[in-house]
């Protein structure tokens, strides 16, 4: 019998709708290996028994010859971001840890009642603040992925999505929602050898998903292959008059009209994105990204996005700044953590329970926004900020007169140890130098896996596209995806 | 600009999370670091460069005026606001005394 595991979200769908296996077995095979897989942390609660009622109730469904929906008999994980009705939603925070939501978030309930099912709940860094998932509240994500050199370093595996990414390339699940601020679902995806898209700004709801940095979130999907991220991401899209920049726009058949065949396309190849300290692998494959789509049809294009040095401090004053804004609302009175010292009074109360349940990086960022959007600091660091935000969307416009989707390195480097970047927030800041400019212009982006490095480790490649052209990045995706044959994957030691 | 304790100790009192004075003399350097690193964006040309307000351009939309339209956001659920309270009396929200 096929080994239900290996299958992604198009195959258990097909598979499930044709009778070859049910959604039943499908839900134990993955519940199975959730369970075996502790040892990566990749979830902080499991609810193996949500699976199976989605399962039996897809299969009931197709032998009463309903339609199964577009992720039918499909069991996911759900990133601990999204609020999920009577399920722990904690955004790996100990400030909401026991917290049960009264509802569900937009997002997952689209993809509940598209059929899919949950698996549990994803780790992922603190609030989402991080790039190795070494901020989580309860513990380290450890990468399926080791380095071929016979060492058994653990690994990152990126972050804020690492819980994401670990499970799909781990197999306990074959797809899973990510969110994306300043490149939590391409880093994470490029870490582990999986696909994974931001769409635009705007194309799936947050209502429900704990925020980080409003104007930045975007939810997206996480899975093996780019058609299995253009099926989920179908599912997760679609405007939503509760959240207040929703787009207004009908979700496209992404599934229906990908092609890896670009001919008469444009693909743009920023210079500045070549920069120095990028490993020579990453560099390599970049190239090999280059010769894959001429293959594939494509004409070549140098293009110019002058910025771009300017978008991670850019990033690191707005984000924070919305952040410092967002996480006001944990003050111990309406849920999560209260922590009141002996004869505290009201403020007390609200600095005691910040203390006790934020993690350190959550601490700093929430400071240097609070820094940054205080009385006589406010023009010379948000605003210029949102000026040179701007100038980096304008950059990207005046690409796209020249391109119809840009390609460049998803990270400048491969994962890297657990513990190795972290006392040095900087250098982990440094780490989506090549994603956040993407975040700040709200613009469709992947990561495809390119290829291994020569540790053995995955390497992934970005595709930026227009506002609203995900299936051009679908498309170019797809054709890198059809030549690179990537079917690496990390050979079982948990 | 760069800041020092009493800097780091105003912060820390806006946004409302206690610090010892030793969690302060380590982020004192930890800011520092990164104010540093954000401040060359003070090189960057902004004159005429308005400060993006929508990455994406929307409008702003109005809901209907209808009362409950939407039964989930709308009113009449004050258990399932108060369920996740970590105190709730006589259903409301309660906090220690703030007036003597």
């Amino acid at each position: 019998m096929t080994n239900l595991t290996e299958l992604g979200v198009a195959a258990i769908r097909d598979g499930v709708a044709d009778g070859s296996f049910t959604a039943l077995e499908v839900a134990e095979a993955f519940n199975a290996n959730v369970a075996a897989a502790a040892a990566l942390n990749a979830f902080i609660v499991a609810t193996p028994e949500a699976a199976l009622d989605a399962a039996r109730a897809t299969d009931a469904r197709r032998a009463a010859g309903q339609p199964l929906g577009k992720m039918g008999g499909v069991p996911i994980g759900m990133k601990d971001l999204f609020a999920t009705k009577g399920v722990q939603t904690t955004a790996a925070s100990h400030i909401l840890e026991g917290f049960k939501p009264e509802y569900e978030s937009t997002v997952s309930a689209k993809l509940w009642d598209a059929g899919a099912g949950m698996l549990g709940k994803l780790n992922l860094d603190q609030f989402a603040m991080g790039s190795s998932n070494e901020t989580s509240y309860f513990g380290n994500v450890i990468s399926p992925w080791r380095r071929s050199d016979g060492g058994n370093a653990p690994l990152a595996p990126g972050g804020s999505s690492g819980g994401s990414s670990a499970a799909v390339a781990a197999r306990l699940a074959p797809a899973a929602t990510g969110t994306d601020t300043g490149g939590s679902i391409r880093q994470p995806a490029a870490f582990t050898g999986i696909s994974g898209i931001k769409p635009t700004y705007g194309r799936c709801s947050r209502w429900g998903i704990v925020a980080f940095a409003s104007s930045l979130d975007q939810a997206g999907p996480m899975a093996r292959d780019v058609t299995d991220c253009a099926i989920m991401l179908e599912a997760m899209a679609g405007f939503d008059p509760k959240d207040a920049t929703s787009l207004d726009m009908a979700v496209p058949e992404w599934e229906a009209n990908l092609s890896g065949d670009l001919r008469g396309k444009k693909v743009g190849i920023p210079r500045e994105y070549r920069m120095d300290g990028t490993d020579a692998d990453v560099l390599a494959s970049w190239d090999q990204g280059i010769a894959w789509l001429k293959d594939a049809g494509v004409e070549v294009v140098d293009v110019s996005l002058p910025h771009t040095k300017y978008a991670l401090p850019a990033y690191y004053i707005i984000a924070p700044a919305e952040a410092s804004s967002n996480l006001a609302r944990y003050d111990g009175v309406r849920y999560g953590l209260r922590d009141l010292p002996e004869g505290a009074n009201l403020q007390d109360m609200y600095a005691a329970t910040r203390a006790d349940g934020f993690g350190a990086e959550v601490k700093r960022r929430i400071m240097i926004g609070t820094y940054v959007l205080s009385a006589g600091f406010y023009d010379a660091y948000y605003t210029q900020a949102q000026k040179v935000r701007t100038l980096i969307a304008q950059d990207f416009r005046n690409a796209f007169t020249l391109c119809d989707v840009i390609l460049a390195p998803t990270t400048p480097t491969a994962a890297f140890g657990l513990g190795d970047m972290v006392s040095d927030p900087l250098a982990m800041y440094l780490n989506d130098v090549f994603a956040v400019p993407a975040s700040l212009a709200g613009l469709p982006a992947m990561s495809v896996p390119a290829g291994l490095n020569r540790e053995g480790l995955p390497l992934g490649l970005q595709i930026v596209g227009k506002p609203f052209d995900e299936q051009g990045v679908l498309n170019a995706g797809l054709a890198i995806e059809q030549r690179a044959a990537f079917s690496a994957k990390p050979e079982r030691w948990w | 600009m760069s800041v020092d304790t009493a800097t780091v100790a105003k912060i820390a009192s806006l946004a409302r999370i206690k610090v010892s004075e030793a969690e302060i003399a380590a982020m004192v350097p930890e800011l520092n670091g990164i104010l540093a690193w954000v401040e060359q964006l003070g090189e960057v040309d902004v004159s005429g460069v308005e400060p993006m307000t929508a990455v994406i351009e929307n409008h702003l939309r109005l809901r209907a005026d209808v009362i409950d339209a939407d039964p989930l956001t709308g009113g009449g659920v004050r258990d399932a606001v108060l369920a996740n309270a970590p105190a709730a009396e006589h259903g409301f929200f309660a906090v220690p005394k703030v007036i003597e």
